[in-house]
């Protein structure tokens, strides 16, 4: 009975970026909304609202999962954490590498390409391009920095980019 | 004036190139100057601290102007540039025209940036001889200093504040040469990446103002249609929906205090619509009006000799493009604070002082009573010269009495938006006994962007087709014709607008007429480049030399006639627009009759390049975006509806299907000219000609995978 969602709140208990966060909202509301309306962490982007594009990618228990998608009354609980919060003592690997390579252009997409690429870099410390490309695919950019992105991932492996 | 008359000035001005930039303004005497801060134009700021702020009069959609435009001032300062900072201005009357699109933004501010840190420089210079008592001509200036070097002194910009600001402004002031030049033509790297990276740049859709709602809009899916009636009462029931209501004749608003309770309460809306005139409308209608429209005689853009006198062999082909989307990351989106007698806006737009003059009226204000302020935008490549969502936005916090943003979801973004025209174009060529072509023909048949917009332009030619469809061989008889077709879709400027259109249809047919003539695709163009020549062409005096130099280039770097691994197969291409030439090398082998795009070498001549590392980011970017657009970008039209609404049915290009990209820049000292867009044209004829290499299979209608 969808037409009945939305009218009812629930008081959801959530582990963000280390600390935990208490919101009452719709259960059935995506992570992503509660992310960026409810705790003002915007660094997580709205693209497609379908799971298409990747610029909603947050990592849950490690994982990159999708937070457009996502209702937030499944992750109650679980470890979530979002670009303000990867690099935990300053810039993340990544985050440098991203910087080095001059990656973004408009740099809307970039936090959910970062946010994919850590989680690929903590299961395969080293990836090769076809291992990059398979990870990466779910990302979208309409500026073009696929390539970019390659070579920043390739910089943060060499610099230990599982940290 | 209008956002149309506006692009059209700033089209004007930019394709007129190095000698004339319509659109300079540089605004004299700012009243702030004085002890404490040193202004002597709007551009400009120095404050005893030592800190310099210049401010950016266009808006950065990825295309890096927040670093070029202050680079090129701060050159001509000769100031420090870990001293500067950066101001975006908002809607403004000091700064001209502030329109951002048509590549125009470095090629129409080298001028007045580099005057207005001239001027202030020669000022400061001045105020440390007085200071002195030295000849001005002892003194100059370094890195953000004064130098007498004879006596070893220097005083530091921020210490010359006070004594400067008294000083008259220089009107005539010597701008340095490009040999001198320390800032210009750096790999200085961008100031907007690091936020971009942290995830705190504020674009449009992150911007809040305390006590704001969000908005989302149901508009009539059928173009040109109405709301009848419509029934919240089911939206209500959804919490913190708080107001549903009319915005203008074709939508309803629902205002919630979160996103998803707008979404959602939109979805539970009920509207009764009037479908309007165009319910019956669909694609395959409008590709018969165009065939129609193409037995109507059109404007002339271009002829030099006459095509209608010459005999020989006669090749001829019709190519087609489809309609296309935009669909930049971050979908629409404005925030807007209507307060009686004043309305703020934060807005992702490229035309602020249209969104300023559009809101006011829609609001009932003077637009001094309006306050646009420019965010960071997740991508533009035209949609965003729009002004839709700034007045959506005013008019429902008009009707709501307080902030709110309007969002626009992907669907919206894909199926209100205003789209790339579709075009049908007929080529003819006459081959003399060698088979070189002594005649060309092209004529172009395509609705009118700025037409539809009501401002058609002398003769009906819309003002974009001077920047954008140049004809830049040398030939004894050539005709290029456009033939005004008319259309219900809403139609908008997409990044490199006809040029993409243009060249794929002159780029593939040159193509043909190589292979009729038996002769190489490098070779023939050559040929039709091989006599220096100037083409006029609008108000651009386009040269054979520079094309045939970045066709030279490109055809090298590409390794051009020298043997491939088996399977490959390549494509060139070159095309002249935004005043700039672009050349590209394609090299592709095909997987089950789908063009896989393993590399493409591209060569641009934009004259002086301001920073290499962003032309090195926008070719490749301009690149993969019209790769996306060959293989499959097409906007349908079904019972007067918008077929596709998200990434899956207008599917871009992934990681996995985006080639290398190699950029070569001329080295020039020529005034700069456009580089976010002149890369997407050579694009899709290259491919095309690579496929045709590949299977001897022509394509002559986009997109390729349809």
């Amino acid at each position: 009975m969808r037409a009945r969602l939305g009218t009812h709140m629930a008081d959801i208990s959530l582990h963000i970026n280390g600390s935990e966060k208490k919101v009452s909202v719709p259960p059935e509301t995506p992570l992503l909304w509660v992310l960026r309306d409810t705790l003002e962490l915007t660094g997580t982007k709205f693209g497609c609202g379908a799971g298409l594009c990747g610029a909603c990618a947050v990592h849950v228990e490690g994982s990159a999962v999708r937070s457009c998608s996502t209702p937030v009354s499944q992750v109650a609980g679980k470890s979530i954490t979002t670009i303000e919060g990867l690099g935990a003592n300053g810039l993340h690997v990544l985050q440098q590498a991203w910087i080095a390579e001059e990656v973004p252009q408009c740099g809307y997409c970039q936090t959910g390409q970062i946010m994919t690429a850590a989680a690929l870099l903590a299961k395969t410390p080293n990836p090769s391009d076809e291992q990059i490309t398979r990870a990466m695919r779910g990302n979208l950019c309409r500026c073009g920095t696929y390539e970019r992105i390659r070579k920043a991932i390739h910089r943060a492996a060499g610099a230990g980019g599982a940290r | 004036m209008s956002p149309l008359s506006r692009r059209e000035f700033v089209a004007a001005g930019a394709a007129a190139g190095a000698g004339l930039v319509i659109g300079f303004y540089l605004p004299h005497g700012s009243p702030s100057s004085g002890k404490e801060i040193f202004s002597p134009n709007a551009y400009l700021r120095i404050t005893r601290d030592d800190k310099v702020t210049i401010v950016v009069a266009r808006s950065e959609m990825g295309q890096g102007v927040r670093t070029a435009l202050p680079m090129i001032l701060a050159e001509e300062l000769e100031a420090d540039w870990k001293q500067i900072e950066i101001e975006q201005a908002g809607a403004s009357t000091l700064y001209g025209d502030q329109t951002t699109g048509g590549s125009a933004s470095v090629r129409t501010t080298w001028d007045p940036m580099r005057k207005a840190g001239a001027a202030a420089r020669e000022m400061l210079i001045s105020a440390a001889a007085l200071t002195w008592g030295v000849p001005r001509s002892s003194c100059s200036a370094q890195s953000g200093r004064i130098v007498h070097a004879a006596s070893n002194r220097r005083l530091s910009y921020g210490e010359l504040v006070g004594k400067a600001s008294t000083l008259p402004i220089p009107t005539d002031v010597p701008l340095k040469q490009s040999k001198d030049y320390k800032i210009v033509g750096q790999r200085l790297p961008r100031v907007d990446t690091p936020a971009k990276v942290r995830g705190d740049a504020v674009f449009g859709i992150d911007f809040r103002v305390p006590g704001m709602k969000y908005a989302v809009l149901a508009r009539c899916p059928t173009i040109g249609g109405k709301v009848l009636s419509f029934d919240d009462k089911e939206s209500k029931k959804i919490s913190g929906v708080s107001y549903a209501g009319k915005v203008g004749d074709p939508a309803v608003a629902v205002v919630a205090d979160s996103v998803w309770g707008a979404m959602e309460g939109r979805r539970l809306l009920t509207v009764d619509w009037d479908d309007g005139p165009n319910k019956d409308l669909n694609t395959a209608a409008v590709m018969e009006s165009l065939k129609r429209a193409a037995a109507k005689k059109g404007a002339s853009l271009y002829s030099v000799g006459d095509v209608t006198k010459v005999s020989g062999r006669r090749v001829s082909a019709e190519y087609q493009l489809p309609f296309m989307a935009h669909a930049p990351m971050e979908p629409g989106n404005c925030t807007a604070h209507y307060q009686g007698s004043k309305c703020e806006l934060w807005a992702p737009t490229q035309v602020p002082q249209d969104c300023r003059d559009s809101v006011a009226q829609a609001v009932g204000l003077d637009p001094d009573q309006v306050k646009v302020n420019v965010t960071l935008m997740g991508g533009g490549f035209g949609r965003r010269l729009e002004h839709d969502y700034a007045v959506e936005a005013a008019l429902v916090s008009k009707a709501i009495g307080g902030p709110v943003k309007v969002i626009w979801t992907r669907e919206d973004d894909m199926r209100f938006s205003t789209y790339r025209p579709a075009s049908l174009h007929q080529l003819s060529a006459v081959l003399d006994a060698a088979g070189w072509p002594v005649a060309f023909t092209h004529r172009i048949i395509s609705p009118s962007i700025s037409g539809q917009k009501g401002q058609p332009g002398p003769n009906e030619i819309d003002p974009d087709l001077p920047d954008e469809a140049a004809f830049v061989y040398a030939l004894p008889n050539v005709s290029l014709e456009y033939v005004l077709a008319e259309t219900a879709v809403p139609l908008g400027w997409m990044r490199s607008v006809y040029a993409l259109q243009a060249a794929f249809a002159s780029e593939s047919f040159i193509d043909e007429l190589a292979a009729a003539a038996g002769k190489h695709p490098l070779e023939y163009r050559l040929h039709m480049l091989a006599k220096d020549q100037d083409i006029q062409y609008f108000a651009t005096t386009w040269r054979t030399a520079r094309m045939r130099g970045v066709l030279r280039l490109a055809a090298d770097k590409a390794g051009w006639g020298k043997p491939l691994p088996a399977g490959c197969y390549r494509g060139i291409a070159c095309f002249g627009c935004f005043a700039s030439y672009m050349a590209e090398v394609v090299e592709i082998s095909m997987e089950n009759d789908v063009p896989r795009v393993h590399r493409v070498v591209a060569a641009v001549d934009c004259g002086q390049v301001v920073n290499p590392s962003i032309v090195e980011q926008q070719i490749p970017g301009g690149v993969v975006y019209a790769l996306g657009n060959a293989l499959r970008a097409k906007i349908t039209i079904e019972k007067g509806r918008v077929v596709q609404g998200n990434f899956d049915d207008y599917a871009p290009v992934r990681i996995d299907e985006a080639p290398v990209v190699e950029v070569y820049a001329v080295q020039s000292t020529e005034a700069p000219t456009g580089i976010g867009e002149p890369s997407v044209p050579p694009l899709a004829p290259a491919l095309c000609n690579a496929i045709y290499a590949a299977t001897k299979k022509r394509i002559r209608a986009l997109p390729i995978l349809s």
